[in-house]
């Protein structure tokens, strides 16, 4: 089909226009001078700076230990939870009823989800200390968003497959855990890691429920240039927001080829 | 129930089916249900509280919360929180609309490209869209600074003061929204265009349609359940956001979900706070009733 032109020049000034800022940060990263805007010579100084910053190298540190961590128990749930949405016969009503939980996490609004936690963590902290707030109600918080798109990447997998498999696998006399181990577990293993990598990415991007959740010595990278925003802006927060935006390229371009492929 | 049943090729009966079913289902609605549905529901208690002079919540029944959402303070009515959710409704609107009228271009453009290029333009929207949120906003911060050319050219049309920056303003707010919101216009609705019945078009071309009615006639009613599931996606988020008129919109531009923000933070005014949460978590569900009826039969990309 022949497009009209106009349509293909509004489409690029669009597309520069989600692109414009960051490319802006990206220059700047590199710009000789702390303050103002005047380019006054290429430098990799604030990269090498960010490096070596304490405050950055913790953040970044927290910020994979709370992806790793949620997403580890989150898979673990989600999974579980999509196997028994899929594979048992419950009534139609509380196939309903449980379709509903699947999905009120993922319609909920951040900001309401940060609040719900935030009471509940507060109510807990009645019982207990662990509750104050810091790595491990985010990593609470974090996994409680994630079960649930871990769980429909994972049934969608699963509602691919079908019984046939499953019947031959038992009529061949496989035990429970048999068939367990080598016909269901590979056979949802594309799903499993699927839902794992968008519950990972979900948690390095996440900025509102951490931000409710966290204490003073949990800092993330996406709260860390948060901070460092409202005080006013440095250059190796330049860097950094470019090296995450790169970081961001890469994933996106990677996931595309293996869904592409697979 | 000695009943025996034949499940998924597995000889067993229904209640040992129910029973390992449950042990599956139980730590995952466990979880949902303790830290993100009682909480919730518990909000509605919490609304009807007091705040103590602490900042402490004081179960008290009291209608004072509901009062001063309605505008009703300490001295007399004032419409400032009013004026905060109808904002916020407004500024959610624009978004959307100008999201959709960006969104048709891009999203056609990529829909026509050649299947070998095609999913690389893809990427190029989905990138924005993974992109960590409070990067792109403060890149925008960056954009509108005062020393940026943009500023600059505003201050020499003289629409700006000397020296003054484009941001916080309401501008700034909505260029964050549309930007941060666009992918999820252009996603749905590329993959509506993408399974969109060509010959629809071409009958209307034939007919002797103008590019007007063919699109209103023939592409349009094509597209309207990827629309209808962008409209969700940008529409519900977008009331509740508050990263970007944080840094973006100032203090004289605060949306409900800063008002939230801060009842949890500086003024430690829990009860309050989940009175705001309920009324936007009420517009939310209106929003999700239209979904449901509307755009049943679409899978997000």
């Amino acid at each position: 089909m022949r497009l009209n032109p106009w349509v293909g020049l509004a489409a690029m000034a669009t597309l520069a226009f989600l692109y414009l800022p960051m490319l802006a940060v990206a220059v700047l990263s590199f710009n000789k001078t702390r303050y103002g805007l005047q380019w006054t010579g290429f430098t990799w100084d604030w990269y090498v700076r960010l490096l070596n910053n304490p405050d950055i190298l913790e953040a970044a540190r927290n910020t994979f230990v709370l992806a790793a961590l949620s997403t580890l128990v989150a898979t673990l749930l989600g999974t579980l939870f999509a196997l028994a949405l899929g594979r048992y016969p419950w009534p139609r009503k509380s196939q309903g009823l449980l379709e509903n939980l699947l999905y009120l996490p993922v319609v909920t609004p951040d900001i309401i989800f940060a609040v719900a936690l935030v009471v509940a963590f507060g109510a807990f902290r009645t019982v207990s200390s662990l509750f104050e707030p810091g790595l491990f109600t985010m990593i609470l918080g974090h996994i409680t968003f994630q079960i649930a798109f871990v769980a429909l990447t994972v049934r969608s997998r699963l509602k691919s497959l079908g019984h046939d498999l499953d019947e031959a696998a038992r009529d061949l006399y496989a035990s429970y855990g048999y068939y367990l181990r080598r016909v269901l577990l590979p056979l949802l293993m594309p799903g499993i890691v699927a839902g794992a990598m968008l519950a990972f990415t979900l948690s390095l991007d996440d900025f509102v429920i951490s931000f409710f959740t966290a204490g003073p010595t949990s800092q993330t990278l996406p709260l860390l240039i948060y901070a460092s925003v409202r005080r006013g802006v440095a250059p190796e927060i330049h860097a950094l927001s470019t090296l995450i935006f790169l970081v961001t390229v890469l994933l996106v371009l990677a996931s595309e080829r293996l869904t592409r492929r697979g | 129930m000695n009943r025996r049943v034949v499940w998924f090729g597995e000889l067993t009966t229904p209640a040992r089916l129910y029973r390992r079913g449950l042990w599956l289902l139980l730590p995952a609605v466990v979880w949902i249900l303790g830290l993100l549905v009682i909480p919730g529901l518990s909000l509605v208690a919490l609304s009807f509280a007091e705040r103590g002079p602490y900042g402490e919540v004081v179960w008290n029944f009291s209608l004072e919360n509901y009062a001063r959402l309605l505008g009703y303070g300490l001295f007399g009515w004032s419409p400032d929180t009013l004026f905060i959710l109808l904002r916020s409704l407004w500024v959610a609107f624009v978004t959307t609309l100008v999201c959709i009228v960006l969104a048709y271009p891009l999203a056609f453009f990529i829909a026509t490209r050649p299947p070998r290029t095609r999913y690389l333009w893809l990427a190029l929207v989905i990138i924005p869209f993974w992109t960590n949120l409070v990067i792109r906003t403060y890149a925008w911060q960056m954009l509108l600074s005062p020393d940026f050319p943009l500023a600059k050219l505003a201050q020499t049309l003289g629409l700006l003061a000397p020296e003054a920056g484009l941001y916080p303003s309401p501008l700034a707010v909505y260029i964050g929204m549309i930007t941060a919101f666009l992918p999820f216009v252009v996603l749905p609705l590329f993959s509506s265009l993408e399974r969109m019945d060509h010959s629809l078009v071409e009958a209307a071309q034939d007919l002797y349609a103008s590019r007007v009615r063919t699109f209103f006639q023939a592409i349009w009613p094509q597209t309207l359940p990827g629309l209808t599931v962008g409209i969700i996606l940008t529409f519900i988020p977008a009331m509740g956001m508050f990263v970007i008129p944080d840094l973006l919109g100032g203090a004289k531009y605060l949306l409900v979900g800063n008002l939230i923000q801060q009842q949890f933070f500086a003024s430690r005014d829990w009860p309050f706070g989940a009175a705001v949460s309920l009324g936007l978590m009420v517009m939310t569900l209106f929003g999700l009733a239209l979904y449901r009826r509307r755009g049943k039969d679409v899978d997000l990309v």
